[in-house]
């Protein structure tokens, strides 16, 4: 049995605009780094491309540096520039 | 320090978070209100819409407890709630309560608890306009590495 591929991603706010969903999957063989997610991120949805260099990333709710691994079961998430308060 | 935190789409009740925090130890509770403006750039605010990534916003809403029960260690009580959803103009939006045994440090711990939540809660806010919508980026954004105190 093949293990599941893809990594699932989380989009928030105007990087959730942008992409047109609240959460992708980006079809890639896991582990992979974190900067691959990104780069794949960028070509599956060209709107994010801009604001994804602004952005900082999130694997399982810490901040990460881009060369982190990132498996299979792990929650990736995009962390546009906030707006709260 | 005993801390309560709210990320919420019902309306903020001023006096109920407020009160959370009152304490007989405490002489003072400094209170920061944050409202939502009419306009941006001579554009009229429709109304505004608020999302969180709910989980890490919780989770940083109790590192900014941390970080105010090490700096300032008298605190008493923290309170931080944040309005979700569609808020309408003038409604609030945030509210942060500190209760401390002397208004000094009252004062202070409540001015670094909005400065910190600017900048790091993961909360997106779009002002809606008549004709579309703008997200905003907190300028304190720009400083900020990676959740990491100051």
């Amino acid at each position: 049995m093949n293990p599941p591929s893809g990594v699932t991603v989380l989009l928030f706010g105007p990087a959730r605009e942008a992409a047109g969903c609240s959460r992708t999957v980006v079809e890639l063989s896991t582990p992979v780094t974190a900067a691959t997610v990104v780069d794949a991120l960028s070509t599956a949805h060209p709107n994010l491309a801009p604001l994804l260099g602004r952005s900082r990333l999130v694997v399982n709710q810490h901040y990460v540096e881009p060369d982190v691994s990132i498996g299979p079961d792990d929650e990736v998430a995009i962390i546009p520039p906030v707006s709260g308060g | 320090m005993r801390t309560e935190f709210e990320i919420t789409e019902v309306p903020l009740d001023v006096a109920r978070v407020v009160g959370s925090v009152a304490d007989t130890a405490a002489g003072a509770i400094a209170v920061f209100v944050g409202t939502t403006r009419k306009s941006f750039e001579g554009k009229a605010v429709r109304h505004l819409e608020y999302e969180a990534y709910a989980p890490l916003a919780e989770r940083t809403l109790e590192d900014i407890g941390t970080e105010i029960a090490l700096k300032w260690p008298q605190t008493i009580g923290l309170a931080v709630a944040h309005r979700l959803g569609t808020v309408d103009v003038g409604e609030v939006s945030v509210l942060v309560a500190v209760s401390a045994p002397h208004r000094r440090e009252a004062f202070a711990a409540c001015e670094y608890g909005i400065d910190r939540l600017k900048a790091v809660l993961p909360v997106w806010k779009k002002e809606v306009f008549v004709d579309g919508g703008a997200w905003k980026e907190n300028p304190e954004w720009e400083h900020e590495r990676g959740g990491e105190p100051p």
